[in-house]
């Protein structure tokens, strides 16, 4: 089955990110496709390179990072949210004109097209969130 | 692209207090370019961001309820309303803004958007989908 993934909240503040990736591995190892995976509201905030936890604790961005380069997942940031909450890839930081940009390897910014998108090209979609 | 697929949001929460409700309705603007069977289904607090007369002043962010209004021209016109949860925060029908479109199957007749509809019916409403995104 194809899924579509949502994430909706922001990481360690609340446990959807953690959830997300927890259902997406198990979703691959029973088989299952999951093409895209769609980072809204402050679900934005995974995507950010800068983030430094404690050493003794998981590391969000980089495990969805690691996950989607091993299996080729779309992680798709949308674009609107992302600017509100100051995430940039370097094309938008320089159109912007901002000193510095902050998108993780693995994303890429997009626009909210690409999450109805994802509904229509996938059998189920499921949403991460409050 | 071949098929049209049946999207349902559902807004939960009220217009202001989080960003939900604003990111919510960006998404079906967005959305509507894609030309699928849309509808809106407001319950729990989202009965509220249909309210009318929303005034943002002293709180210093951007009301965005006039943009309801704008849906019918997107071809959104099922705008779902839970009558339980009208019920349960004093509020009727009357109290929501005034939402149209003009039927171009009825010689572009304008007729309401607002459907106030139960609980029962709105589960159903539910299960009839294909693709549900909660707000």
């Amino acid at each position: 089955m194809k899924i579509g993934v949502v994430v909706s909240e922001g990481p360690y503040t609340h446990q959807a990110a953690d959830t997300a990736y927890q259902f997406v591995k198990a979703a691959l190892d029973k088989g299952h496709e999951v093409p895209r995976v769609f980072f809204y509201h402050d679900g934005v905030n995974v995507s950010t390179r800068l983030s430094v936890p404690p050493q003794d604790e998981r590391h969000i961005q980089k495990q969805w990072t690691a996950l989607a380069q091993e299996h080729e997942i779309d992680l798709v940031v949308c674009i609107a949210a992302a600017q509100r909450r100051g995430l940039l890839d370097e094309n938008e930081a320089k159109r912007q004109g901002k000193d510095a940009h902050n998108i993780a390897e693995g994303f890429r910014i997009s626009g909210l097209g690409q999450l109805i998108e994802m509904g229509i090209q996938t059998d189920r979609l499921v949403t991460f969130g409050d | 692209m071949s098929d049209i697929k049946k999207f349902l949001y559902v807004n939960r929460k009220p217009p202001y207090g989080t960003i939900y409700a604003l990111e919510s309705l960006e998404v079906v603007l967005i959305g509507a370019a894609f030309e699928q069977d849309v509808s809106l289904a407001f319950l729990d607090d989202g009965v509220f961001q249909l309210t009318r007369g929303q005034n943002t002043d002293a709180i210093g962010v951007k009301n965005f309820s006039p943009t309801f209004r704008a849906l019918g021209d997107y071809e959104v016109t099922k705008l779902y309303v839970e009558r339980e949860s009208l019920d349960e925060r004093g509020l009727t029908e009357g109290d929501l803004q005034e939402i149209t479109y003009e039927d171009e199957d009825d010689d572009w007749e304008e007729k309401p958007s607002i459907r106030v509809v139960s609980r029962a019916e709105m589960a159903e409403i539910m299960a009839d989908q294909d693709v549900v995104l909660s707000f």
